[in-house]
């Protein structure tokens, strides 16, 4: 059980910058994410669009966004808990005790959700019956390769991830590559070099097709393509992966019993608490009158949250505001003064 | 203005009035016409604004740009007449367009 002043839900800009003030006003807390990496929908949908309203930065990509934001916490020691997704909060005694999907705890005063639109989820196959097989014999991620070794292996999509895992599996497997259009959207090396490999037979290329259905009993033996044009083709198969990126869903924090509407959590604004009192919401999964879904606000919301939180963290103490320019206390935890 | 209407997956019509310079997804996100999430507000970069256009629209409307097709790969079954309607424009041109929602939108 991890003991901490606040938990960050979201390692997003806001996520980041609300972790940045806690640690300068003398509050620990760890950050948990469900990504592999910091950054949010900054790193994961757009790393290299540019943005061009951050206050006082005329123009930067998601990715140094993110960048600058990591710099800023530089001289804080923060945990963050990658890969890892908050399913459970409930109250205990005073305190929150939170739960991860991995089996990491946390009990803590404050709970920050910096969520965004919700966690990144890999999107899935639209038909029904295709759940009967996932982590069986279909799967949105490869974790261990070496279970397709031999068999045939039927990869939809047509960004890198397919095209990579096509041309790597091609090599012990036999493998059917099946996506929605002819040009697929990987790097023009990889395009090629499945052309060629589709050439020499060693993939089975399928394009304007989609999956229609997956057959099988107990194990699945066959799936079910369709042409635009409405022809269905059977394939044999002992695996299907599927690569279609990921999707935002709120998830498991439509369960903690917040006042939610669209996806968006009510917050009051001078600590952006939640109806549950040591929960707040900021950044763009937070709703309130005027709320706008900018970075910047984000900033702002994080910043009074965190001031929310140290009344929780040190009841007995009295927060002081003060300024990064003069106070010695700010100076020292930013490590600029012995 | 353009009149729009947007069909949803279980065959409710609504018929809006929507200002030129809208999109197609801003015209029903401010309309609260359920079945467009558009998660990321309309930056080509999520899918859940997929709309399926009325064939006879398809090839009126302006077509689709750089990026548009690539992010259809993830949308909730794409067809052939599949469109992101944060990237449609309203202008008096497409008075009367037609679109239907798909049955979600992940």
């Amino acid at each position: 059980m991890i003991k901490t002043d606040a938990l960050i839900i979201g390692a997003g800009p806001t996520g980041l910058f609300t972790a940045h003030q806690l640690k300068l006003i003398g509050l620990n807390c760890e950050v948990v994410d469900n990504l592999d990496k910091i950054g949010g929908q900054c790193i994961e949908l757009y790393p290299d669009k540019p943005i061009y309203d951050i206050p006082a930065v005329p123009e930067c990509t998601g990715e140094e966004l993110t960048n600058n934001l990591i710099n800023q916490l530089k001289p804080f020691d923060i945990k963050f808990h990658l890969n890892e997704r908050v399913e459970e909060v409930k109250k205990e005694n005073e305190n929150w005790l939170v739960k991860t999907n991995n089996g990491t705890s946390f009990s803590t005063p404050n709970v920050i959700i910096a969520g965004g639109v919700g966690s990144f989820e890999p999107r899935k196959f639209s038909p029904k019956e295709c759940e009967k097989f996932e982590n069986k014999s279909l799967f949105y991620s490869v974790k261990d390769k070496k279970i397709f070794k031999g068999k045939t292996v039927s990869i939809f999509g047509g960004g890198d991830s397919a095209l990579d895992w096509a041309v790597e599996l091609s090599k012990e497997c036999s493998v059917n590559l099946i996506h929605r259009r002819d040009e697929f959207r990987g790097a023009q090396a990889t395009i090629d070099k499945v052309h060629q490999l589709a050439k020499d037979r060693k993939i089975n290329l399928y394009t304007q097709y989609q999956m229609a259905s997956v057959k099988g009993d107990k194990n699945l033996e066959s799936i079910d393509i369709k042409h635009d044009n409405n022809e269905i083709k059977n394939l044999k198969t002992d695996y299907v992966l599927g690569f279609f990126g990921l999707i935002m869903q709120l998830g498991p924090i439509a369960n903690w019993g917040l006042n939610i509407d669209k996806k968006t959590i009510a917050v009051d604004t001078e600590k952006f608490e939640t109806n549950q009192k040591g929960i707040y919401a900021v950044g763009d999964i937070c709703n309130y009158p005027g709320k706008l879904k900018l970075i910047l606000s984000g900033f702002h919301e994080g910043a009074l949250a965190a001031r929310a939180c140290f009344k929780l963290a040190r009841p007995n103490e009295k927060y002081r505001f003060e300024f990064t320019t003069t106070s010695t206390n700010l100076l020292k935890r930013l490590g600029k003064k012995e | 203005m353009a009149k729009i209407t947007y069909i949803t997956h279980d065959n409710q019509k609504y018929e809006v009035e929507v200002q030129n310079g809208l999109t197609v997804m801003e015209g029903a996100v401010q309309n609260d016409i359920p079945g467009i999430d558009a998660d990321c507000g309309g930056g080509m970069a999520c899918a859940t604004c997929h709309v399926y256009v009325k064939e006879d629209w398809f090839n009126k409307i302006p077509k689709k740009e750089d990026g548009e097709e690539d992010m259809l790969d993830m949308a909730f079954e794409p067809k052939t007449n599949s469109r992101l309607s944060c990237q449609i424009v309203v202008s008096d041109e497409i008075d009367g367009l037609e679109v239907s929602i798909p049955s979600k939108q992940a």
